[in-house]
């Protein structure tokens, strides 16, 4: 079975807040990519993760489950999960889901870095 | 085979910009346009015969984040040998869908199969001859897979992705679910007995599968991980559009209903 075609970059703005750049297909496969990049980005005194999906090719339901879980993870230690740079298809994907509610979607990084640090 | 294990951690990577299958390396991008369903606020249904089709229509969809209870993940495996490709299966799986739930349940879905945006009707034997009456919604199906979502009402907010792969002893067949009970009901009934019955449906069903298809061995595994051991109190009030308190009411007033039916 092909693995997944992926990768993730982390980049911190300031101290609290960290952007994944996220390039490629978002499967259950790629689980340990955006756990290990979630490590990154999680650390201390970030309190805030903003997921940049501009980069996005595809996005099975295995995806969507892996962002719960990413979800829960970020819960569990009070950060605040947001994203941007999603395409229409993937944005009514997550309405579809619901998964908007837990994740706020922003149209740009400018806009999901302001609603970040206010 | 049965394994449990409690919160997951996080697992270790060695690398971050980790990319196992090298992008462009000829192999053409994959293309999910047509294999989700179209955004629905809330769901329309068509009666079917065989179901009592009730506590679904004008629901809402509902995913994890909208249950209630413990979220867990809960897959199970079957190898079903090397006679069938993971495509075969799930294009047989999905063919016959209803025919390998367990008896007593029934699963009324649309006559062409599973497809992106249906909505099947269910009728679940939760005992003492009461029907439970709920519904499902096709989320996402492609050629190795296919995902079902739950509406409001139904014992647990998530969804179950079917899927196949293929490995060096052939094709194996999985279930996978990801959910948290809808409500502080449904919490305790998975609590006291949910979770047991819960795997031997999903069992029975691979095992049903797994026959169908010739599985040379139908010993089926099963694999349960507490995603989040937290409960989301601010959805308790999901307790309203509970479907088997609902069912419940519906089948002791069904008598009343039908003469009522006769009479205007």
């Amino acid at each position: 079975m092909d693995g997944p075609t992926v990768t993730m970059g982390v980049r911190h703005i300031g101290g609290q807040v960290a952007v994944v750049d996220i390039k490629g297909e978002v499967t259950a496969a790629c689980e340990p990519v955006l756990m290990s990049a979630y490590e990154e980005a999680g650390g201390q005194g970030t309190s805030r993760l903003v997921l940049n999906f501009a980069g996005l090719e595809y996005m099975n339901s295995g995806g969507i489950g892996m962002l719960v879980t990413l979800l829960v993870r970020a819960n569990r230690q009070r950060q605040h999960l947001a994203a941007y740079g999603l395409s229409d298809h993937y944005r009514e994907i997550f309405e579809l889901t619901r998964l908007d509610e837990a994740i706020t979607i922003y149209d740009d990084e400018a806009s999901a870095l302001v609603g970040a640090t206010t | 085979m049965t394994e449990a294990a409690g919160p997951e951690r996080v697992r270790s990577a060695e690398q971050i910009e980790l990319s196992v299958r090298e992008a462009g390396a000829g192999v053409a991008p994959r293309n999910d346009a047509g294999r989700w369903a179209a955004k629905v606020d809330r769901l329309d249904v068509v009666q079917r015969d065989g179901v009592r089709g009730t506590n679904v229509a004008g629901r809402r969809l509902t995913g994890p984040v909208q249950g209630f209870g413990k979220m867990w993940q809960k897959t199970y495996r079957l190898a079903v040998g090397t006679a069938v490709t993971p495509e075969q299966a799930i294009t047989t799986w999905k063919a016959h869908f209803p025919e390998f739930w367990p008896k007593g349940n029934r699963f009324a879905g649309a006559l062409t199969g599973i497809s992106p945006g249906d909505v099947a009707l269910l009728d679940l034997a939760i005992g003492g001859g009461v029907k439970l009456s709920t519904g499902v919604f096709v989320l996402y199906a492609d050629e190795e897979s296919f995902t079902l979502m739950t509406p409001q009402g139904h014992m647990f907010a998530g969804w179950i992705t079917f899927s196949a792969e293929g490995g060096p002893d052939g094709t194996v067949v999985q279930a996978q679910v990801l959910m948290r009970a809808n409500d502080p009901l449904y919490e305790l009934g998975m609590m006291f007995g949910g979770h047991r019955k819960e795997d031997v449906f999903w069992a029975e069903t691979l095992t049903a599968l797994g026959r169908y298809l010739g599985a040379p061995d139908l010993a089926v595994s099963t694999r349960t991980v507490c995603v989040d051991s937290s409960r989301q109190w601010r959805n308790a009030s999901n307790v309203w559009h509970n479907s088997m308190v609902r069912s419940m009411l519906q089948t002791m007033a069904a008598p009343v209903t039908a003469l009522r039916r006769r009479r205007g």
